[in-house]
């Protein structure tokens, strides 16, 4: 049987993992087709401000007449987008620091996990408002706030991983072999430490999701974009009169980042070795 | 014609939170081209640590050679750059380990993995590594060589996977083959026809070897001379039939006598009393005096040197010879 196949068959003993597999399919397909095929531009004053659900907007206008099904569309892309982009970031400066550190030890490990621990004493969301802050807010630079904060999470795990892997036979019979340290370290190591740090990469997606959702929610998104949070943050004001203008993105973000986690938890169960069934 | 590896007093220290710890203290041998040395001993008496300070393969930070010189091919494997070291490592000595399982990437396909070696040298092109590798599969007598090359380390049998240890280990077209108790991890059906896999590739492509055993079986089947080790020192060595018809130092005795094997001097088995000195308790003549029946008080204040024995090899004992 192919891996692939078997990984499959893992991961589908998990029902609510296949759930949150489907659900995050959807989000994925609103984001990728919803703003083209729905049309209408998220910015637009479509029609008169705060009307309920109705047959032309679907889920109604916000308080300047936008409507919210098209915002919610175009927020589906920013959240992925900036989700999926810095979790990457954080994953690749995460697993860089935390294999050489693991891998190398001594006092390069000593500094680079001082390091990692003087970033994870900060709290990470007041960390990424005062980056954002400082810069101007952009997707660029909301994404490489979240990465900062993110990271060092996944680079404690990947050395764990590689101080584990490292004095494994089958990395002195690869020296024996004649192979080099960073050859070792990519093709031989990294495959096997791979699998956690693909879980916390993927659980890395639903906190980014968050992260930026709050961000924009204080006014620290991109002015140019509509999104989860802003759409919240605009209709706060109204929470009282029209409280499912906020209800709706915010049920979405629960929704999506629930997904998100269920899928973590779910490739957590398929690629862990120590869960796995004999 | 100088031998194709000559050490001379190679001296390695584990280094300890607090002390050094010798792990092999002077130990001096050759090995001629094609030839198969046996290095014996209990473990911890230092054998496997000869074969990764060969390899220099001692992590940093955990131990050092400490004195000694290791002349391979001409070259002094000591005061090599680490560049020219890896070309050595897998090129020109090769290894194998005691327990494949551990020692083969679980991820990778075996075929992959011997390409890998393959291309580490340049001994294949990545167009024809995985042929190449196929063809060594066929070489160590694997079957279905092309499906093996495509299945992980856990779909092979023990005898398979070291099967592949010794194909990975032969990519590199080795002078010298290192084998760590290569029989140790296996089922003891399978352990007689890979040594003999093993004495057969190494007879046809020419190799020497440097096997490393406690299987006093394996040296008498396999290999032409023996080097008895006892607590990081070399306590005899010698022809193995010389040596083992006429083991001179007593030690070598109670290993004989403590086996169950054909060749063995007696029906009977004895083990020896008492067990290895720890580090730090090392007693300042012979180390094995403590257990020794025939120790003498000078056994125990001054260190034997390794003298000719009877059978022609060398020996470190002040009473070899004498009638125990």
């Amino acid at each position: 049987m192919s891996g692939l196949s078997l990984f499959w068959q893992r991961y589908r003993r998990n029902r609510p993992a296949v759930g949150g597999l489907v659900v995050l399919g959807l989000v994925v397909l609103a984001a990728a087709f919803g703003p083209l095929a729905y049309g209408i531009d998220p910015f637009d004053m479509a029609g008169r401000p705060s009307t309920l659900p109705s047959a032309r907007f679907p889920l109604g206008t916000d308080v300047s007449g936008r409507d919210i099904l098209a915002g919610l569309l175009a927020g589906a892309r920013v959240s992925l987008l900036i989700g999926i982009a810095a979790s990457l970031t954080a994953t690749l400066i995460g697993s860089a620091v935390g294999a050489t550190a693991g891998y190398v030890g001594g006092w390069l490990d000593a500094i680079l996990m001082r390091v990692t621990d003087f970033f994870l004493t900060i709290p990470s969301f007041v960390f990424a408002v005062l980056i954002v802050a400082i810069f101007r807010p952009s997707v660029a630079v909301i994404t490489l706030a979240i990465a900062a904060v993110s990271w060092p999470s996944v680079a404690r795990l990947a050395r764990a991983e590689f101080v584990s892997q490292r004095h494994r036979e089958y990395v002195s019979a690869c020296r024996a072999m004649g192979m080099g340290h960073l050859e070792i370290m990519l093709r031989q190591i990294l495959p096997n430490a791979l699998p956690p740090v693909v879980v916390i990469g993927s659980l890395t997606v639903a906190s980014a999701i968050l992260a930026e959702a709050g961000l924009s929610f204080l006014g620290l998104g991109d002015p140019n974009i509509v999104s989860w949070g802003y759409m919240i943050g605009v209709a706060r004001t109204v929470l009282r009169t029209a409280w499912w203008m906020s209800a709706i993105p915010g049920v979405t973000i629960l929704v999506t980042v629930l997904a998100i986690n269920l899928v973590g938890e779910g490739l957590n169960e398929a690629l862990n070795p120590r869960m796995r069934p004999r | 014609m100088s031998p194709l590896l000559a050490v001379k007093g190679l001296t390695v220290d584990y280094h300890g939170m607090h002390n050094a710890e010798r792990a092999v203290d002077g130990v001096s041998f050759s090995i001629a081209r094609g030839e198969t040395l046996a290095l014996v001993g209990e473990s911890g008496s230092g054998k496997s640590t000869i074969a990764h300070a060969l390899m220099r393969l001692i992590p940093r930070g955990a131990g050092s050679v400490s004195s000694g010189s290791i002349a391979f091919e001409g070259q002094d494997l000591l005061a090599l750059p680490e560049a020219a070291m890896r070309a050595v490592r897998g090129g020109r000595i090769a290894m194998v380990f005691q327990d494949p399982m551990m020692a083969l990437n679980p991820v990778h396909r075996v075929g992959r993995q011997i390409a890998e070696s393959l291309l580490a040298h340049g001994k294949a092109t990545p167009r024809t590594a995985i042929d190449r590798a196929i063809e060594l599969l066929t070489l160590v007598g694997v079957p279905a060589p092309e499906k093996r090359a495509r299945q992980y380390p856990h779909n092979l049998s023990g005898g398979m996977r070291q099967r592949v240890m010794i194909a990975i280990a032969l990519a590199g077209d080795p002078a010298l083959l290192i084998a760590d108790e290569p029989t140790t991890a296996l089922d003891v059906t399978v352990q007689a026809q890979v040594l003999a896999e093993i004495a057969a590739i190494k007879s046809r492509l020419g190799m020497a070897m440097l096997l490393i055993t406690h299987d006093l079986a394996v040296v008498s089947e396999t290999a032409d001379r023996v080097i008895v080790m006892y607590a990081g020192r070399m306590v005899e060595e010698g022809n193995v039939e010389g040596v083992f018809s006429r083991p001179a130092h007593p030690y070598t005795r109670g290993l004989l006598e403590a086996t169950d094997w054909e060749g063995a001097a007696s029906d009977r088995m004895r083990e020896i009393p008492g067990s290895v000195p720890n580090q730090g308790e090392m007693p300042p003549g012979c180390a094995f005096a403590p257990r020794c029946a025939i120790a003498t008080e000078r056994c125990r204040i001054e260190r034997p040197s390794v003298e000719r024995a009877l059978h022609g090899g060398g020996v470190s004992c002040f009473a070899a010879g004498s009638p125990s």
